[in-house]
């Protein structure tokens, strides 16, 4: 900021009058060349790659042989991309999952951070709040693995529906035992190609089922326990900067403690909110060792997300072109969430 | 003092040549003690039996060059699908292992001769008179330009069709020496009305490629030898008649398959087989290992039979290694490559890898009735390129196969599978560079 206002004032009084010499303090100097080597990595390490990636995703490059020429028409591969059948799943996927994952860690974490946020004063209280972090701390991949087996149909939690007599109970009214593939199955419910064929005719011929898969849903659980303690430390910090005096001003005009949370903390924790959701949204959109984990791609595709599409055209099928396209669309997908934030941020500054 | 040190030298290039003689005899490398150095290899044999088969190479290695010292570089993961991205890294970086495992054709062909990651290896060939034991359909797989790059340590047959015998017996089905495609759906309805608990057909397609090769294999079936390798050099269509009909066999089979598959893995799915949950398989005969490892008996606890109409064909799943662009230690890798190829060494390795040599002149003794089998097969029927195995198409052509199947597992559409093969040879252009 300070930086911007020092080149206007110096372009201001460049038109006002003239030139003045440009005076460099030394610890404008210093202050520069110590960011100079950072300012360069970033420079090389980000953004050039990124236009390198962007310039390959135009290339003829699709082979294990370097092409750098350019493919005609331009946009070519992007064309392939967007027609890929296993792209648009993709897409319809990363759009399901956000959607759940976001809607379950906000809620089940700020229900937690409430409950902790009620009883500050109770015994015990940093064992639940660590324990409730606590899957944080962990890597995606070992949640995936545990919940890998959590959900598989033969060995996890199918077994309750047997030991707690469920399936004996379904069986002697003659039904079957309940038994979900979970992960495994490749339905798609609630499908909505049939309304949107009002909308857009030909919608109910699409290969692409939009519905919610259900393979998905056990994943954004597992995401769900991963990150909902992570929601619950920002609303936490969230709460306690709000300062008891509102809370009771909110109490002395005769609000109930839900109507407190409701009309009042919630509220002020909006700023909270915005930064859970952007840092959940990137999270959800780059999603990759989580899914490969505890799903892989599913059955047809079920849980598959752009980042294994990326890989499996990368390294299995050495299409440089195609998987750096679907890579310069999920840039563009975080970008366009993250982007508006950073200059939201940037301006309250 | 000259008429003895020339006596010297004719005694010294007798032994040379009676050492020669004998190893012509035997088959094995002769010793060179002045080969030294690291031979880095780089593979992804980890699991049990493939370590201890990689292991049966290495020591024929240091028995013809005891001062080499041979560095093992695995990289653990099924089918080496971690192994690769490890391998085209290092290969992109210019820092080539001395020799690494390869697939023939496409494969190698694609990924690493068109690249100029391999050096061409006709001269070990001719000298070690590799091409009057390796049939010609397989060095074809290995050649491009007359230029052969790949020296095979052996050969697995890919179109094995599995099955649990008891259960047949139970039936009253006997499976003679071929199956049809028919004949199958007939037995799969026999057990459907028999046996509701059992699934005719044992799939584990929580790795994709064992389905992918279901297909593959029906492929054959449908279309035979011919026909099949049509597909690979433009001559039949993904979308013609007879593909289409395939598509449609393979769907029929897919009717018959567990309910659990794709929560199964291969070898999880040969279990279930082992099991009695489902009666047949088909998969390559790495299966047969598995077998074997569960303590069943040939012909009493399981059978086999080619995969249906896939009798007369031998589908080629090989593994070989090159000679590195470059290599950092070329001498040690030559000799390297020469004992791999070697006989003694290929019967060293494949017993317990549990293929066949590739060659046709190995000792049968040290086989069991399967693989003797499997010989018969190879040096009689056709021999066929497995694209899931990635011999008979490129890498983004094998990449759009496993994606199009993944998609027709779940909605059974033949057009629209049909169509995405047809684009994907279209976007790959295999077909017109030829192998």
């Amino acid at each position: 900021m300070a930086q911007t206002s020092f080149a206007n004032e110096t372009v201001l009084r460049a038109v006002t009058e003239k030139p003045l010499r440009q005076k460099w303090h030394p610890e404008q100097i210093q202050s520069f060349l110590f960011l100079l080597p950072s300012m360069l990595a970033i420079i090389i390490f980000v953004y050039v790659f990124i236009a390198v990636t962007f310039y390959i995703s135009l290339s003829n490059w699709r082979t294990a042989v370097q092409d750098w020429t350019l493919r005609e028409p331009l946009f070519a591969t992007y064309g392939d991309l967007f027609n890929n059948t296993r792209f648009q799943i993709d897409l319809r996927n990363t759009i399901v999952f956000t959607l759940l994952f976001i809607l379950l860690a906000v809620l089940l974490g700020l229900m937690l951070a409430i409950l902790l946020d009620q009883n500050r004063k109770m015994f015990g209280i940093p064992l639940f709040r660590n324990a409730f972090l606590f899957p944080y701390a962990l890597s995606f991949i070992v949640t995936g693995v545990a919940w890998r087996w959590i959900f598989n149909p033969e060995t996890g939690i199918n077994l309750f529906f047997e030991i707690f007599g469920v399936n004996a109970l379904l069986a002697s009214q003659g039904l079957d035992p309940l038994k979900p593939g979970w992960a495994t199955d490749p339905s798609v419910v609630l499908q909505v190609n049939d309304a949107l064929n009002v909308i857009i005719p030909g919608a109910s011929d699409w290969r692409v089922a939009l519905g919610i898969p259900v393979a998905l849903i056990p994943v954004a659980i597992a995401a769900t326990w991963q990150l909902s303690g992570f929601v619950m430390a920002m609303y936490l910090g969230g709460m306690t900067s709000i300062s008891q005096e509102v809370r009771e001003a909110a109490r002395i005009d005769g609000a109930s403690e839900w109507q407190v949370y409701r009309h009042v903390i919630i509220p002020m924790l909006n700023p909270v909110t915005i930064s859970v959701v952007v840092i959940l949204l990137h999270t959800s959109f780059k999603i990759f060792d989580l899914v490969i984990s505890m799903a892989g791609s599913g059955p047809g595709f079920a849980t598959d997300m752009p980042a294994i599409f990326v890989f499996d055209q990368m390294f299995k099928g050495t299409k440089p072109n195609l998987g750096t396209a679907a890579s310069i669309i999920m840039l563009l997908m975080v970008a366009v969430i993250i982007i508006p934030y950073l200059r939201s941020q940037t301006r309250e500054d | 003092m000259k008429t003895k040190i020339l006596l010297l030298l004719i005694v010294l290039l007798a032994a040379l040549a009676v050492g020669a003689v004998n190893a012509q005899d035997d088959g094995m490398v002769p010793v060179d003690e002045s080969v030294t150095g690291d031979l880095e290899v780089f593979s992804w044999w980890t699991s049990g039996g493939e370590a201890a088969a990689l292991q049966a190479l290495f020591d024929s290695y240091a028995a013809s060059f005891p001062n080499a010292n041979i560095v093992n570089a695995t990289v653990a993961g099924g089918g080496g699908s971690a192994a690769r991205p490890v391998l085209q890294t290092r290969l992109a970086g210019g820092d080539p292992p001395d020799t690494w495992q390869v697939h023939p054709g496409w494969e190698l062909l694609g990924q690493y001769v068109d690249p100029e990651y391999v050096v061409p290896i006709n001269d070990l060939y001719e000298e070690m008179g590799w091409n009057d034991v390796v049939p010609e359909q397989l060095r074809d797989m290995m050649t491009r330009d007359g230029n052969i790059y790949l020296v095979l340590a052996g050969v697995h047959r890919g179109n094995g069709f599995w099955y649990n015998k008891p259960i047949l017996d139970e039936l009253g089905v006997t499976i003679g020496e071929t199956l049809s495609v028919d004949e199958f759906i007939a037995i799969a309805d026999q057990i459907v009305a028999e046996m509701p608990d059992v699934a005719p057909l044992c799939v584990g397609d929580s790795g994709i490629w064992a389905t992918a090769q279901l297909f593959e294999n029906t492929l054959l079936g449908v279309l035979g030898p011919e026909g099949y390798r049509g597909l690979w050099d433009g001559s039949v269509s993904f979308d013609s008649d007879e593909v289409k009909q395939a598509m449609t066999v393979y769907g029929q089979m897919l009717d018959y398959q567990n309910s659990d598959h794709a929560a199964l893995s291969w070898d999880q799915a040969v279990d279930a087989l082992m099991e009695g949950r489902c009666v047949f398989n088909s998969m390559g005969d790495w299966a047969y290992g598995e077998f074997v490892a569960a303590g069943m008996e040939d012909n009493v606890d399981f059978g086999w039979v080619s995969h249906p109409g896939t009798a007369g064909s031998f589908m080629v799943v090989a593994d070989g290694f090159v000679m590195a662009n470059g290599a950092p230690n070329e001498a040690a890798n030559a000799g390297w490559l020469s004992v791999i190829g070697s006989r003694p060494a290929q019967e060293a390795f494949n017993p317990l890898k549990g293929s066949i040599c590739a060659r046709t002149d190995c000792d049968r003794e040290l086989f069991g009735p399967y693989h003797n089998w499997s010989m018969d097969s190879f040096s009689a029927d056709e021999l066929v390129a497995s694209v899931v195995h990635g011999t008979a198409a490129p890498a983004d052509f094998q990449q759009a196969m496993n994606d199009a199947v993944t998609l027709f597992v779940v909605d059974r559409d033949v057009d629209a599978f049909a169509a995405a093969l047809v684009d994907a040879v279209a976007a790959s252009g295999f077909t017109e560079a030829g192998m």
